[in-house]
């Protein structure tokens, strides 16, 4: 018979409580990997979806990401011209307050070439953009929906698609338009202010700068050897997407990264000591059972296995309930939550092993009761 | 069975050293014999639960010697390398308040001293539950133990302390917390036990309404038999 199974049977209402309580502790560490991943996730969203080889940026600068580049527009000819360069789009990015049906939103507001790269890979709704000006493709995390329109800068703007997952490294969802719009939008200087310009002579005509410019290469490119060439160029520098991407998870979301591992450390040591503790006064409930027990003769390994099973059990529970509760509510957090089956299960592995660890003290002092507690009044 | 079930030889217990020591055992000899009930009676602090931990092998001796069934279990130290086990075989305990695991009901808690001791759960229920009707508590025998009234419960207790067919059965005031009734009954079915088993049993209590239901009363102060009283006749 199962000593461990007829104990909580006995006090049911009062386990499953404790593992609901657990579960929530769990939930929050679990939570807590899943937006540690969910940066990484989302500082890479926007780099995988563009599918470039090889970013060209402002000589000297790691841009666009990690620093600001400014080239000209006319470089996107010149990169693909280079050998070994299948395409190439000039793109345009710059984080945006617009006025949305629902109110303020925060958005990152990409611009590209429509049939150049630099566009969303995937639409989920609607279509992508054409010719025509003024519109944009949102993604589903602005709430813009089908037909809506933005109030961006002084221009209005209509969405005519939708995307799902793509953000910024910040969690801002990214809004894709064409070039010549975000250019304006971007470097265009108001009326007054340009007439000024105009007057100083200081410029203020030609909006014909982009942020990168993204090339994708043929199969059989070297990236690096395509990015050498580009570095012959003094004003342009280049990097692989493979340096883009570590430059985005090392450097760009990195403070944010190591701050939200160590929390999720922190989180997982607190839930290992509220679980030894759990399971510490779930055995010393028991002392003068097990002390019984003892008495009548049963061995050391009937006592480890009362108390180990009781402390999988209950760790098994609350992970499971942890699991339920993240993965019903995780559509509610303002940022990604990216928990697949490697995360869980890895974070399975990890609540079994302090389960195990938290539990050691436990089974120290149940071994520890005296026989002859069972005796007396 | 040539000898005594239980034989306590000299035997000595001291707590603590030096000028601290406590002997709360000195020179005991007792016996008891197979189907023969004892009463060990004294006021507190007279060594009756250090002579019965000592006999059950919870506590060790200073001194003397223990023997169990025949078989030494302490001289100079523990003869015996499993002591657990040897609970498990050969002694059944039966405690004040009758120590029912709250967790497991009637049936279960009786089998559960058989199941310790490897046998498959279906035999040990089987077992348990001839043991609880021939106890008379048969019909509660799925009653979890919060359920079961006093004298229920502390039949329940002796039918664990039976279920192994122990030779020795240890009682610590087994009718401390029945009426006068109910103890007689508890005593009368130990003494039919101790006859059909041929169990060596051996109780303490306070309790004199139960004393003519022993067949020799042993009188311990301060830590010494005083007097050994054989039943009246």
């Amino acid at each position: 018979m199962n000593l461990a199974l007829a104990d909580i049977r006995h006090k049911l209402g009062r386990f499953v409580l404790t593992c609901l309580g657990l579960g929530l502790l769990m939930a929050v560490a679990l939570s807590m990997v899943g937006i540690y991943q969910g940066v990484v996730t989302e500082a890479l969203a926007l780099s995988r979806s563009l599918r470039a080889d090889l970013w060209v940026v402002e000589s000297g600068t790691r841009g666009p990401f990690a620093e600001a580049s400014r080239i000209p527009g006319d470089v996107r000819e010149m990169v693909a011209r280079l050998p070994g360069v299948a395409a190439a789009g000039a793109i345009t990015l710059r984080t945006a307050e617009a006025q949305a049906p629902q109110g303020t939103i925060r958005v990152q507001v990409i611009g590209y070439e429509p049939g150049r790269p630099g566009g969303p890979s995937v639409i989920a709704t609607g279509r992508g953009l054409g010719g025509t000006r003024f519109e944009i493709v949102a993604d589903a995390r602005s709430g813009l929906p089908l037909g809506a329109t933005l109030l961006l800068g002084r221009y209005r703007y209509h969405v005519v698609g939708t995307t799902r997952g793509l953000v910024a490294s910040g969690g801002d969802p990214l809004i894709f338009m064409q070039l010549r719009d975000s250019q304006d939008l971007q470097f265009r200087l108001a009326p007054a202010a340009a007439r000024r310009a105009i007057a100083a002579s200081t410029g203020g005509g030609s909006t014909d700068t982009v942020n990168a410019i993204i090339a994708r290469l043929h199969p059989d490119a070297d990236p690096a050897l395509v990015a050498e060439t580009a570095l012959r160029w003094k004003h342009l520098a280049a990097l692989t997407d493979q340096e883009q991407s570590d430059l985005l998870t090392l450097s760009v979301v990195n403070r944010a990264r190591v701050q939200l591992g160590m929390f999720t450390v922190v989180l997982l040591f607190v839930s290992a000591v509220i679980i030894a503790l759990i399971i510490y006064t779930m055995t010393m409930d028991k002392l003068r059972e097990i002390a019984t027990l003892k008495l009548i003769g049963a061995p050391d390994r009937t006592i480890i296995g009362l108390v180990l099973q009781q402390a999988l059990l209950l760790g098994g529970v609350a992970y499971v309930a942890a699991v339920a509760i993240v993965f019903s509510a995780r559509d509610v957090f303002p940022r990604t939550v990216a928990l697949g089956p490697a995360e869980v299960a890895v974070m399975a592995v990890v609540v079994a092993v302090i389960c195990l660890l938290g539990s050691l003290v436990s089974i120290r002092a149940a071994l520890r009761i005296e026989p002859q507690q069972a005796l007396g009044g | 069975m040539a000898g005594p079930l239980v034989q306590v030889e000299k035997l000595c217990k001291t707590f603590g050293a030096g000028e601290t020591a406590v002997r709360a055992l000195a020179d005991v000899d007792l016996q008891v014999g197979a189907g023969e009930v004892v009463g060990l009676k004294g006021p507190s602090g007279s060594g009756k639960s250090t002579l019965l931990n000592l006999i059950a092998c919870i506590q060790e001796p200073t001194a003397g010697k223990l023997s169990i069934g025949g078989e030494t279990v302490w001289e100079g130290h523990w003869r015996v390398p499993d002591l657990r086990r040897l609970r498990r075989e050969r002694i059944g305990f039966i405690f004040q308040f009758h120590n029912l695991l709250p967790f497991l009901n009637a049936i279960d808690n009786v089998a559960l001293a058989m199941t310790l001791d490897g046998v498959d759960r279906t035999t040990a229920r089987q077992r348990a539950g001839a043991l609880l009707d021939y106890l008379q508590v048969g019909k509660r025998a799925s009653a979890m133990p919060s359920r079961l009234s006093g004298g229920e419960a502390q039949r329940v207790a002796i039918a664990r302390a039976l279920v192994n067919r122990p030779q020795v059965i240890l009682a610590d005031e087994p009718t401390a917390a029945l009426d006068s009734e109910r103890a007689r009954v508890v005593m009368d079915l130990l003494r039919q036990v101790a006859r059909e088993q041929q169990a060596a049993i051996l109780v303490v209590t306070h309790d004199e309404k139960i004393f003519d239901r022993f067949d020799r009363m042993v009188a311990l102060r301060d830590g010494r038999i005083e007097q050994e009283q054989p039943r009246a006749a």
